[in-house]
Formats: C-alpha cells, sequence, structure tokens
C-alpha cells in the first residue's frame, strides 16, 4: 500500500481527535470517509496530506514516514484539494491552474513544456478550457471547484486526497463534481474524499471508511458494509435501506416520526 | 470547435491580459507575462526619466547633455559637483531606498494577504522612528541614529511578531497586534519629545518625517551593499509566497515548506524596511503604496516584488523632485509629500474597495 497510517494520535493543542489509529487507502481505489460532524473525518485526512502533525504514530508514503520525505517530493506524489483556497485577486483561470505545477518548477526551470502540456490537459479533463482566460473571482461555485480540481491536477500526483469537495455546492454541482472524480478515478488515480452525504458516498466510493469519535467503525465496499445497524450506531438514525435506482448501490431513506407531512 | 471566449472584463472592469508566456533555453525557462514586462520596463524608463530631471533641476540648472558628460568625468567642473557629489547620491539613495520600502512592503501585504499589512502599520516603521528618536534624545552621531533605527524596526517587529504568534502567525492578527504595538511606540516617541532638549526634539523631529535631504555616497553604498544581499533573497522567495497567497494548506499541498518560508519572507522584509529606514528615516506610505500601485499597473494577479520596487524607487525618487520643487525655494522633506499623497491615496483605495 502507498499510503497509510498506523497508531495515529491527532490533536488539536490540548484536544486530542483521535487515538491509536491505524488507516490505509487501497492503492487504486476511491476512498470515501464519512461519519457524523466532529468525527474526526477531516482531521484524519490532514494527517494522511501531511497537513497536520500526529502526535504519535506516523503516516508513511511510499515506504518512507511522510515527514522524512522533502515536501517538494510528496507534493509530486499525493495531491490536496483543501476544504477552502483563497482566490488570489484578480487570477485568471490559466493561472490558477499553473500553479499546480509548483512543485515540478524551479527557480531556474520556471515553465517547461511539460508544465504547459499538463495544465492543458487538466483543463481539458475538467472542462475549463473555455474559461482560461476569465478571473476565477467572477465565476460560479461550481465552476470554481472544477478550476480548483484542475489545479490539483496539473500537478500529476497518482494520489489525490479531497476535503469535502462538494460542500457550498447545489446538487447539480455535486454530481457533476463526484462524477469528474469517478472519471479521474477511472484513469487510474488513487483518490480520497470525505463527503457528508452517505448515499453519493455509496453511490461513488470503492473503499468506504465509516468513522465515529475519531474510530473507523467500519470499511469495506460499501454494498457490504452498510447496514441499518451501523447506521444507527453511527449517524444514531433509524432508516431502510433500499438499492439505489441509477447504481445499484445501498440508498438510505431516513425514518420519520411522522407518516407524512402535514399540510395547513 | 467554438472559439474560446474573448477576455471580458473583470468584476472591477480590468481586461485580464494575454497569458504568460515562456523563455527557454534547454532545460531552464523563465516565466514572463507580457504585460507584466511592457509595464515593468516602462515603469524602469519612467523611474530613469524621473531621475535624469532631478539630476538637471534644483537651484543651477544642468543641461542634460553636460549630466550625461559629468557622469563619465568629462563635464564642467561646476556640472562635476552638483551632479557626482550633491545629485547623484541623493537620487541614488533615494532609488533603492523607494526599491526597498516597495518589496519590504511586497512581502508584507503578500504574508498578510492584505494591504493594511505593510511595514507603516505592523509596528516596523514606528519601531524605527523610536529607536531613532532615542538615539537622537541621547545625543548619538549620525550612525548611531541609523544603527538606533535598524535595531528599533527589528525589535519593533520581534515584538509583533512574538505578541501576534499562537501556533503560527496568521495576517489578521499581525495587523491587529501591530496596530497595537505601533500605538505604544507613538505615545513613546511623544515621551521622548516632550522631555527632549528642544534642539533635540527639533533634530528628531525632522529625523522622523523622512527625508533626502543632504544625503552621500555614504547613505547610498550601505543601502547598496544590504540590497546585493536581499535581493537575490526577494527573488528566491517570490514563487513560495505567491503560493502562499492562496492559503497556508493549498501552499503546504504544493510542497511549500510554509512556517520557514514565512519566517525567512518576515526576515527579508524587516532588513529591507529597516535598511531604508536607517538612510532616510521612517518615509511613510512608499511601503503601502508602492505594491498596490505596482499590482493594479501590472494587472497581475496577487502581489509582484519586481514592479513593487520599480514602482518604489519612481515613486520616492518622484515625490523627493516634487518635495524639492513644488514650493521652491522651500525645501520640504520627501516624508511630508509621501504622508500627504499617502493619506489620499489611502482614502481613494479604501473607497474603491467599499464598492
Amino acid at each position: 500500500m502507498r499510503l497509510y497510517g498506523t497508531g495515529l494520535t491527532l490533536s488539536y493543542d490540548k484536544r486530542v481527535v483521535a487515538r491509536d489509529l491505524d488507516v490505509t487507502i487501497p492503492d487504486g481505489s476511491f476512498t470515501v470517509i464519512i461519519g457524523p460532524n466532529a468525527c474526526g473525518k477531516s482531521t484524519m485526512l490532514r494527517a494522511l496530506a501531511r497537513m497536520l502533525k500526529p502526535r504519535a504514530g506516523a503516516v508513511h508514503l511510499d515506504g518512507s514516514v511522510i515527514t522524512s520525505l522533502p515536501s517538494k517530493e510528496v507534493a509530486r506524489r499525493l495531491g490536496l484539494l483543501p476544504q477552502s483556497s483563497i482566490v488570489p485577486d484578480g487570477i485568471t483561470v490559466a493561472d490558477l491552474v499553473g500553479r499546480g505545477r509548483y512543485p515540478h518548477q524551479r527557480m531556474m526551470r520556471q515553465w517547461s513544456r511539460e508544465d504547459e502540456a499538463a495544465v492543458a490537459a487538466a483543463m481539458e479533463s475538467t472542462d475549463v478550457t473555455e474559461l482560461a482566460d476569465r478571473c476565477v473571482d467572477e465565476l460560479s461555485g461550481g465552476q470554481r471547484q472544477r478550476v480548483w480540481l484542475a489545479m490539483a491536477l496539473a500537478q500529476e500526483t497518482p494520489i489525490l486526497l479531497l476535503d469535502e469537495p462538494t460542500t457550498f455546492l447545489d446538487i447539480a454541482h455535486q454530481i457533476e463534481v463526484l462524477d469528474l472524480c469517478a472519471d479521474l478515478h477511472e484513469q487510474g488515480r488513487t483518490l480520497v474524499a470525505v463527503l457528508h452525504d452517505l448515499n453519493q458516498a455509496c453511490r461513488y466510493a470503492t473503499h468506504l471508511i465509516v468513522m465515529r469519535d475519531g474510530r473507523i467503525v467500519a470499511e469495506g465496499d460499501p454494498s457490504t458494509i452498510v447496514t441499518t445497524d451501523l447506521v444507527r450506531e453511527v449517524f444514531e438514525l433509524r432508516c431502510e435501506i433500499i438499492e439505489d435506482p441509477q447504481s445499484g448501490t445501498p440508498l438510505i431513506v431516513p425514518e420519520t416520526r411522522r407518516r407524512a407531512p402535514v399540510r395547513t | 470547435m467554438i472559439a474560446p471566449p474573448s477576455a471580458p472584463a473583470g468584476k472591477s472592469g480590468r481586461p485580464t491580459g494575454p497569458p504568460p508566456t515562456a523563455l527557454r533555453l534547454r532545460s531552464w525557462s523563465l516565466r514572463l507575462s507580457p504585460r507584466g514586462l511592457v509595464t515593468g520596463t516602462a515603469i524602469a524608463v519612467l523611474g530613469l526619466a524621473v531621475s535624469l530631471v532631478a539630476l538637471s533641476v534644483g537651484e543651477f540648472t544642468v543641461p542634460i547633455r553636460d549630466i550625461v558628460a559629468a557622469l563619465f568625468g568629462e563635464g564642467p567642473p561646476v556640472a562635476e559637483l552638483i551632479v557626482n557629489r550633491l545629485r547623484a547620491p541623493r537620487i541614488v539613495t533615494g532609488l533603492l531606498v523607494g526599491a526597498a520600502f516597495g518589496l519590504s512592503g511586497a512581502i508584507f501585504q503578500s504574508l498578510t494577504r492584505n494591504p493594511l499589512g505593510s511595514p507603516d502599520f505592523v509596528g516596523l516603521t514606528s519601531g524605527a522612528a523610536t529607536g531613532g528618536i532615542a538615539a537622537v534624545v541621547l545625543g548619538g552621531s549620525a550612525w548611531q541614529i541609523a544603527g538606533a533605527s535598524l535595531a528599533g524596526c527589528v525589535a519593533g517587529a520581534l515584538a509583533v511578531y512574538a505578541l501576534a504568534f499562537q501556533r503560527g502567525v496568521q495576517g489578521y492578527r499581525l495587523i491587529l497586534v501591530g496596530i497595537g504595538v505601533n500605538a505604544l511606540l507613538i505615545s513613546a516617541d511623544w515621551y521622548m519629545l516632550t522631555r527632549a532638549d528642544i534642539s533635540d526634539a527639533a533634530t528628531a523631529g525632522a529625523w522622523i518625517t523622512g527625508s533626502l535631504g543632504g544625503r552621500g555616497w555614504e547613505h547610498a553604498i550601505p543601502v547598496a551593499c544590504a540590497m546585493a544581499v536581499l535581493l537575490p533573497a526577494c527573488a528566491w522567495l517570490s514563487r513560495p509566497l505567491r503560493m502562499m497567497e492562496m492559503g497556508d494548506d493549498s501552499a503546504r499541498a504544493m510542497g511549500v515548506r510554509v512556517e520557514p518560508v514565512r519566517a525567512a519572507a518576515i526576515a527579508v522584509g524587516v532588513l529591507l524596511c529597516g535598511v531604508a529606514t536607517a538612510a532616510t528615516g521612517p518615509v511613510i506610505f512608499v511601503a503601502m503604496a508602492a505594491p498596490q500601485l505596482a499590482r493594479r499597473i501590472s494587472r497581475s494577479p496577487g502581489v509582484t516584488l519586481v514592479i513593487s520596487a520599480l514602482t518604489g524607487a519612481t515613486l520616492l525618487v518622484g515625490a523627493d523632485l516634487a518635495a524639492q520643487r513644488l514650493f521652491a525655494p522651500v525645501q520640504l522633506p520627501v516624508g511630508i509629500m509621501t504622508a500627504a499623497i499617502g493619506g489620499v491615496y489611502l482614502v481613494f483605495l479604501l473607497r474603491r474597495e467599499r464598492r
């Protein structure tokens, strides 16, 4: 396995989020991490992306402790789309995507032909080529997220981590971004995403990691691990599980106290 | 195939420039934006033109052809004296100090992602002023005053950094703490001025406005030496700094070592500001305005170091020329000119951003 963590204790200052956590990302998978709010899913992703130094334990990338590798070297193998990034004032789409080439560049090699090709390919696959000369701050939320994805793609890393890539997007754009992620996975990348929506997670994940209170409660193929018991245990939600008519994956239908909406 | 849409006007009506191109030689490549190149050259030419005018005009006008001859040591003796001994060192000091202020401002504005994150606001300029005043009041020599202002600048920066530090330094905290430290230092300034002997107070008052008056090669050369070291550091910092404008996480994900880069950038920014202040006294506003003007003229995203340096140099020499000639024969210190323009520009900027 290229990316895994062992014995991770993760904390922000004094507040410990997870203790003695082991996690493995299967090579070539589309791994989705899911769990209720404050279960530590984003924290774990940040640790895997070496944004957060574990208090104990270590994250390993290609057999080395990730913090012992040069940071640009890591950035050529593992990319991260953070939950929120700042758009520099007045930057164009092409410029922003071009910044994804940073780990491949040096002071005396600022813009090689490979850089140019990688940026063109990244914009093509996220369908933002036509927006190349537009200012990023005038784009819609969905377009903007595609541009950030393009930047992460231009980095050309075999492993890509995504921290809640669909937050702040409306449902149509959520599906658009997730479909795009599935395409990227099909092209051979290992993807790891933190998502909020259990149904979307079931639909897109090839490997699902379910977390609660800083522990991994279940992991594996969504169709085999997602049960009514698991949903009740993790989310404290009673539900029915049916087959997603589109994808054949589990579809969670929450129970309600009411039988039908009361109209007055 | 649908043609890509032509570049539409940006949010504030600015069209986006043509795509950047690269200069390549074997495995080497340099990234250049045509617009950046054109504006950079234009500002440099303007700076040189202003410098030439400043060399020429004054109480005693030297014709341009005599200036060129004098610079090569072949002019009339009077022209040589005026140009080489009096005006050239003043202008060279002005260009270097302006560039240093411009770079220092660009670095701090980039780090804080805020135009108000300039040395003028985060305790550097006022630290230098307090150091300088203390040296004047204690009867220091010109060199001691310069040294004390450099030390004051570094001390002000350390105080702000230490007070703002909390699991790393965030831009907003840096500004707020800087404003607080600024206020403290200004009250210390006034305390010293009210307690000082009247002639010392007058000297200190003249010094803290910031002036290029009477600057000779002994001022220009130390600044030039410092710049020879700090400019390569700026070149090295410019690319990681640009990545950090997208947020620490994004920069880290791209392989930028955020904390060391930030510490190095702060050190370089402080030294630039400190060296510049030691040479001329605290000339305010250049560090704030130069990067903002540079960004608007070049229409480049984020903060640009090279154009900020060129703009700062041109601005300071231009303001000094205006300060000398506008109310001639009365000569104003350049600091008064930059402060006056600064107030107007700051209001203009804030009104524009509000909309």
